[in-house]
């Protein structure tokens, strides 16, 4: 039996109305292979533009309340303390502003990756309708990913944005900040997406990850003052957590913090790793889950 | 003989009200006893751990901060405030995310309402529950601060009925306000007005690096008469506008209940 | 020509054996269904003609293609409607189509023209740019099959269809499928209704605890497994078993339920005026076809919807 019969079906259908059997004879009616995991990450972003407004609202309204807020008014008192040499030799508007977006984006992806996984599975059946068509268990993980990125790299384009016209640091420097945030994006989705896919019941333990682990990591990972001003016994937190990394990435993406390059390469390597080990993870579980 | 389901209505209240909060705290209760321990116990870590952070390393950074002329070392200064912020916190998640969710899906007040319980009652039942656990709260947050010495007056015992009273506003304003939601889009919206107000209310600075104009939209806002209030009772410097503050939760306690009780059918009876 | 091969096809799941070593084969342009109470394999079955699960023993071919190995290149050839709808609530009528076309490599251009055409077909041109949300469930039923037939599918698996449909929706949907069949498009059907199986199938298997239990089209299988006509007989309740025992000997054949007594017979009103000859007097009684009903009563000693 000839598999190719998609393509000969449609020269043979007439030029009438089609019907539900004949494909249309429209250009592009032959499928394209190979890009499973973009039309899963377009359908993501489809269903974002039911609530554009409250992201757009969301992505420029707290970046601007952040740095102003938490920024100028923290860096008012630490400056004043300081005697004028700011944190890291910079002053602490500049030096807290990329961690207050790295946290955020981490936060973020957190979320969308608890609920959107969870819910893929159990309350939209996204992934339920997807393994009914050609696309592969892996596709829809890293696809899910993908629109989460995208998600994450608008707000991010909007924090950039904002922080450049406020003019903290130069605008190359802090365009900087766009790729560190999206390899933070899916270091810690993939992370997250790896235990969620494994969950079958929600009892309450999906908002853990948020409680015991993201907030956690937001407020210990050197976010509000270097790490090195925590007692040594917590300073672990920070090397393990994938904020911190982006963190210190960050830092010397925004002001040119002084790290040496094999500390900055090891960072990227600890993040990249992270979401490639965590990933291929997701997309197992993905596989064997669908499989039933 | 089988026993008559007592039915006590009063005047206005008549229909909205059977006189059995009692019931719907019970429930409560034994669901919060079976089951969400872990949940209710890490929303008492959350402030701990802000605490922590916030007072142990950025504290390193900032030293003292002026409190109406006093310098207060910078830990003791925001622990009030993360009380005052836990307070509210948990009274909007309960009074607004737990109720919606409640009506949306759980379907738990139809089942409710089928029996001789009224609204009010199921209303005032839930209030109840979101100050039971403020309470349990506040205590535990009072008794780690009180560990590390972040108290510094007598006056410090009397922030926990100050968070309660913190909380039973919010509450109250809160199921108002949850009356007149239709989607999970509103409750972002919420989310979104507690953000600035978190991060804005003299909670990690005093707001006086604010122009005099940003000053006065703060002052009008509930979180910061809150963080005041007991800041000034834990730190012991209290001053003569306290009663303002306090006046300000009264009103606001009157206000959501006023609402929450006018849009009392609205609300359940949809 | 057959389009679908299976041979001892068994799924497991730990000790419970859901699909127990059956053999069919379904012939292109053929409407196939698989009839059998809820929890029988049936929805199983589909699956892993479906290529979504993976089978534990046995051999399945669908389209000449092994399902273990080639999942999406199966599925890129068939139109799955699933037993729950399984649309996307958040996104209008219109948008459901074109985001499931997309998933089958289709150019955007491509899906929305596919996506008018399916929509005129499922009779819900109207309800374009509806949400789903605000759709009956005769209308949601009807765009999951349009959704279905995105890919214009050289086979199309239906799971229990109209299972919660009102009648007069049941008919619109048959109709739909009908004409789909007309088309050439090869249907597979699950389904625990009778009627539904006489409406829409040529040929069905009877499936019974992971078993395929009887083979033929609806009329041969009443035929072999029944009489042509039954007579129900209600004596009220507590009175059918002696009931029962009085009326030995009339018809063909006696089946005893809690709420009836069913006499297969070739004439059911020479039955009835047997029954009545003998002085018994049923609170009601009615004549009527022998149905697929009968047969799985007959196969199974149980009725297929309890």
């Amino acid at each position: 039996m000839s598999t190719s019969s998609a393509s000969s079906a449609s020269s043979a259908a007439p030029a009438s109305k089609a019907s539900p059997t004949t494909p249309l004879a429209v250009p592009g009616g032959r499928p394209r292979r190979g890009w499973g995991w973009w039309y899963v990450a377009e359908h993501r972003m489809a269903n974002v533009r039911s609530f554009w407004f409250s992201l757009l609202l969301i992505g420029l309204g707290s970046p601007f309340i952040y740095v102003m807020g938490l920024g100028l008014g923290l860096g008012v008192l630490v400056d004043r303390n300081q005697g004028g040499q700011g944190v890291d030799g910079v002053p602490y508007l500049v030096f807290v502003t990329p961690a207050l977006l790295l946290a955020a984006v981490m936060q973020a992806a957190a979320n969308e990756n608890t609920y959107g996984t969870f819910g893929g599975f159990k309350w939209s059946h996204w992934y339920d309708v997807q393994y009914q068509t050609p696309i592969r268990p892996w596709e829809m993980a890293l696809g899910s990913q993908v629109g989460v990125l995208l998600r994450n790299t608008i707000t991010t384009g909007c924090y950039v944005l904002v922080v450049s016209l406020l003019g903290i640091a130069p605008w190359w420097r802090v365009a900087l900040l766009l790729p560190v945030a999206m390899l933070l994006s899916v270091a810690v989705g993939f992370a997250v997406m790896s235990w969620v896919a494994t969950q079958e019941q929600d009892r309450g333990q999906l908002g853990f990850i948020e409680r015991f682990v993201t907030t956690p990591l937001a407020l210990f990972s050197g976010t509000y003052y270097p790490l090195s001003v925590l007692p040594d016994p917590l300073q672990w937190i920070g090397w393990i957590s994938p904020l911190w990394h982006a963190v210190e990435l960050g830092r010397w993406a925004m002001y040119g913090a002084a790290i040496p390059a094999w500390l900055l390469a090891a960072h990227v390597a600890f993040l990249a790793l992270l979401a490639a080990v965590t990933g291929c993870l997701s997309a197992a579980t993905f596989a064997r889950r669908l499989d039933r | 003989m089988s026993e008559q389901a007592k039915v006590r209505s009063r005047g206005l209240l008549h229909g909205l009200y059977a006189g059995n909060v009692r019931a719907v705290v019970e429930r409560g209760l034994k669901v919060i006893a079976r089951n969400n321990w872990v949940i209710i116990v890490s929303g008492f870590f959350e402030p701990v751990l802000y605490l922590l952070s916030m007072g142990l390393g950025l504290g390193a950074l900032v030293g003292t901060v002026d409190f109406h002329g006093h310098p207060v070392a910078y830990a003791a200064y925001i622990a009030p405030a993360l009380m005052a912020v836990s307070a509210m916190n948990g009274a909007v998640y309960d009074s607004t995310m737990n109720v919606f969710f409640k009506l949306k899906h759980a379907k738990l007040y139809d089942q409710m309402l089928s029996t001789s319980l009224g609204p009010l009652d199921v209303a005032l039942g839930e209030i109840l529950l979101a100050m039971f656990r403020g309470l349990l709260y506040a205590v535990g947050f009072m008794t780690i601060t009180t560990l590390l010495g972040l108290n510094l007056s007598w006056t410090a015992i009397l922030a926990v009925p100050a968070a309660m009273l913190v909380a039973l506003a919010f509450a109250s304003l809160g199921l108002g306000v949850t009356s007149f939601m239709k989607t999970y889009q509103h409750l972002d919206l919420v989310w979104f007005a507690m953000m600035p107000m978190f991060l804005l209310s003299a909670t990690f600075f005093p707001i006086d690096v604010y122009p005099r104009a940003v000053q006065w939209v703060v002052m009008a806002m509930p979180l910061w008469h809150g963080v005041e209030m007991i800041r000034q009772l834990t730190t012991g410097f209290v001053q003569p506008g306290m009663g303002v503050h306090v006046t300000y939760f009264v009103v606001m306690v009157v206000v959501g209940a006023t609402l929450a009780t006018g849009r009392m059918k609205a609300l359940f009876l949809r | 020509m057959n389009v679908i091969e299976a041979r001892g096809l068994t799924k497991r799941y730990g000790d419970f054996t859901a699909v127990d070593g059956i053999d069919f084969s379904i012939r292109a342009g053929e409407a196939f269904g698989f009839l059998g109470p809820n929890g029988a394999g049936k929805s199983t079955t589909m699956r892993m003609i479906s290529a979504q699960s993976t089978r534990t023993s046995g051999q399945l071919e669908v389209l000449g293609l092994d399902t273990t190995d080639h999942g999406p290149e199966i599925r890129a050839q068939l139109g799955i409607v699933p037993q729950a709808d399984l649309l996307d609530e958040e996104l209008r009528v219109i948008d459901n189509l074109v985001t499931y076309g997309r998933y089958f490599g289709f150019s955007r251009k491509y899906c929305r023209q596919r996506a008018e055409e399916m929509l005129e077909f499922a009779q819900l041109t109207d309800k374009r740019k509806a949400r789903v949300g605000d759709l009956s469930g005769g209308m949601k039923r009807r765009l999951t099959i349009a959704r279905g037939l995105m890919n214009s599918p050289r086979i199309l698996l239906l799971d229990e269809p109209t299972t919660g449909l009102d009648p007069q929706a049941r008919h619109l949907l048959w109709d739909r499928l009908f004409r789909l069949k007309e088309q050439g498009t090869t249907l597979v059907v699950t389904t625990h209704f009778m009627d539904e199986a006489e409406q829409l199938c040529d040929r069905l298997v009877v499936v019974d605890h992971g078993q395929i239990v009887a083979e033929g089209s609806p009329s041969e299988l009443i035929r072999r497994y029944s009489s042509r006509e039954v007579l129900e007989l209600r004596f009220g309740s507590g009175h059918n078993e002696a009931a029962a025992e009085a009326l030995e000997g009339v018809g063909d054949r006696l089946e005893l339920l809690p709420d009836r007594v069913l006499i297969y017979a070739e004439q059911g009103e020479a039955a009835l005026e047997e029954v009545l000859r003998r002085g018994l007097e049923p609170l009601s009684s009615l004549v009527r076809r022998s149905s697929l009903e009968d047969v799985f009563l007959r196969l199974t000693g149980r009725s297929l919807i309890e």
